[in-house]
């Protein structure tokens, strides 16, 4: 229950915080702390406020108006001409990224799910061993893998394909972890217990009951992997040729290194840019809940 | 790592007992096995395989075929100057911008934790935004931000060139530290929440300031999580691609093997695909051992 309650806790600092008995702090440290927490905040937010800034602007303005203000509003002309270039190929991207960041989260977290629950929940010679090889997988990190990922669709003549991203991001050693570290701790051997007396089986047990009281958890794996998968560039940029299948971070990168010899696309870089992450940053928001989850339960010790 | 200690301590009469539910058991760590095996594993064993090889060809126009060549590659590893310069590049990168995103990110944990700021839950989010910002679009956007023209703060690129061979690499270390600084903030700030708040209130009754709490009692109990951060920044550091490959847009002081990874890419599309497979199996194992001294290192400072 141990990431349960901390979240709670989380969720609740800042009133404990403001309740907190204690000395007053003095003005001076408390301008202090908010004059330096103050200047970081422009720092991390001034650019994606530029971005929005630059996505409403047309090609002329762009250079020829102050960059942090409104010149005239062309946000929706903007996206209207990037929805039409090149047969609306944008979207294409964006629902490919959709497609393998979300199908491949979804799989990684259900199938991950299952291994740390039975990890776990059962005992059986060989345990240990499937754990410490799964845990050494969290090292090895996703992009050491890709050249070798490479080789081996290539010899099943796989790469430039759909296959090519999405079957090897259903693998979530971490998911494998954490599932098992919260399986341990929230599901409860009576309950368990209590479902094979009702005459339930196994698998049925884990799609029924087990899976309700580790839902937090994998609220957390497929976040973490959904993200991982979206930011995933080294795949994608050494499996993909055809530009039809290519996730929205690498078509924008494709359209970003021709901006030399086509200048118009450097609008729908900016607009693609900003739409992207518009979704991605308030999904962030709304669960940051469970971001605090996973990441406490990563330094778990 | 901690877990498979504990989960090992199990009573031994267990052992001896019958294994219950094999069926059960199968069925649940098949699938995972299976793709691991497949994805994980049996990538690792072919890149070994594949980094042993030589190409040989019979005359200067005969068709290529694959032998063994022991360790070949490995030696072309050794010899390739371009390699270990880019080495060197991310290992320098990583002195300097690992511990200053480090530093940023437990001086913000600990404002957060503080009763001194005001306005908490606004700062946490605003600091993990850039999270949510994947490398190539993080690096699209700043190197817009960099470039002379098109900055909105022209006065000062036009003075001082990001771009320049002298200054790009660390144009690219405030890119990686943009996105990563809240996500390691939100770590070290959950380790500080996991903090009993009894231990400030003896702390407070001995006299001990905000600033001294932090230094002698909150810092030291965050260790771990400072460390665990730290081993992914390593990890991350000696992994670079997306931010300095779309840089390679903007300025032409990156050249096409400017980090490791690059190298393995270029190398792969030339195609040379049995030294990239060398080279990707000995970052690798770079990357194995950094991340593995470091944790040793930081374990033995804490036994003392």
């Amino acid at each position: 229950m141990s990431l349960l309650t901390r979240t709670a806790g989380a969720t609740a600092d800042d009133a404990t915080a403001s309740g907190r008995k204690g000395p007053r702090e003095s003005l001076l440290s408390r301008s202090a702390a908010l004059i330096v927490m103050g200047v970081f905040t422009l720092y991390f937010l001034l650019p994606i406020w530029w971005l929005f800034i630059a996505s409403t602007k047309d090609r002329g303005q762009l250079l020829t108006t102050p960059s942090l203000w409104f010149a005239d509003f062309k946000l929706f002309e903007n996206i209207g001409a990037l929805a039409s270039y090149g047969d609306g190929i944008y979207f294409r991207w964006l629902l490919n990224s959709l497609g393998y960041a979300g199908l491949g989260a979804l799989l990684a977290t259900v199938v991950a799910s299952m291994a740390g629950y039975a990890l776990a929940k059962y005992r059986f010679p060989g345990r240990e061993l499937f754990f410490n090889v799964v845990l050494g997988g969290v090292l090895v990190p996703a992009t050491a893998l890709a050249l070798p990922l490479f080789l081996l669709f290539s010899q099943v003549n796989l790469t430039n394909t759909y296959w090519a991203v999405l079957l090897p991001s259903i693998v979530s050693p971490f998911g494998v972890y954490l599932s098992r570290i919260y399986a341990a701790a929230s599901v409860p051997d009576e309950l368990i217990e209590a479902s094979r007396l009702d005459g339930a089986g196994e698998v049925r047990t884990f799609f029924t009951v087990s899976v309700r009281l580790m839902t937090p958890a994998l609220i957390t794996v497929f976040l973490f992997q959904f993200v991982a998968i979206w930011n995933n560039f080294f795949l994608p940029l050494i499996m993909l040729r055809s530009e039809e299948f290519f996730p929205v971070t690498y078509g924008l990168y494709a359209w970003n290194t021709q901006l030399n010899q086509i200048p118009e696309l450097r609008t729908y870089v900016l607009v693609g840019s900003l739409l992207s992450i518009i979704p991605l940053i308030i999904t962030f928001l709304l669960l940051q809940r469970f971001w605090r989850n996973g990441l406490g339960s990563g330094s778990v010790k | 790592m901690s877990v498979a200690v504990r989960a090992s301590n199990r009573p031994p009469k267990e052992r001896r007992r019958r294994v219950a539910h094999k069926g059960a058991i199968g069925m649940f760590l098949t699938p995972f096995g299976v793709l691991f095996g497949l994805f994980y594993l049996l990538p690792i064993g072919y890149a070994i395989w594949q980094s042993l090889l030589v190409v040989e060809r019979d005359g200067t126009y005969g068709a290529p075929r694959q032998v063994f060549g022991w360790f070949t590659q490995y030696a072309l590893v050794l010899q390739n100057g371009p390699f270990w310069e880019s080495v060197g590049r991310v290992l320098l990168f990583g002195v300097v911008q690992v511990p200053v995103m480090l530093g940023l990110a437990l001086l913000f944990a600990l404002l957060l934790d503080s009763p001194a700021l005001k306005g908490k839950r606004f700062f946490r989010l605003a600091f993990f935004v850039p999270y949510a910002v994947p490398g190539v679009i993080a690096a699209i956007m700043w190197g817009f931000l960099f470039s002379p023209n098109l900055s909105p703060f022209t006065g000062v690129t036009q003075s001082i060139d990001f771009l320049s061979p002298e200054l790009v690499l660390w144009a690219i270390a405030n890119v990686v530290t943009w996105v990563y600084v809240g996500y390691n903030m939100l770590i070290i700030y959950s380790a500080l929440l996991a903090i009993p708040q009894e231990i400030y209130e003896a702390a407070r009754l001995d006299g001990a300031g905000q600033v001294r709490i932090a230094w002698s009692i909150k810092i030291p109990m965050v260790a771990p999580a400072i460390v665990l951060t730290a081993i992914f920044s390593i990890i991350g550091t000696l992994q670079l691609l997306a931010e300095p490959q779309v840089f390679r847009s903007f300025s032409s002081a990156v050249s096409s093997t400017f980090t490791p990874n690059m190298t393995v890419y270029a190398t792969n599309s030339i195609p040379n695909i049995n030294l990239a497979a060398a080279f990707s199996v000995v970052l690798a194992l770079a990357t194995f051992v950094l991340s593995f001294a470091f944790l040793k290192l930081t374990q033995r400072k804490a036994d003392r």
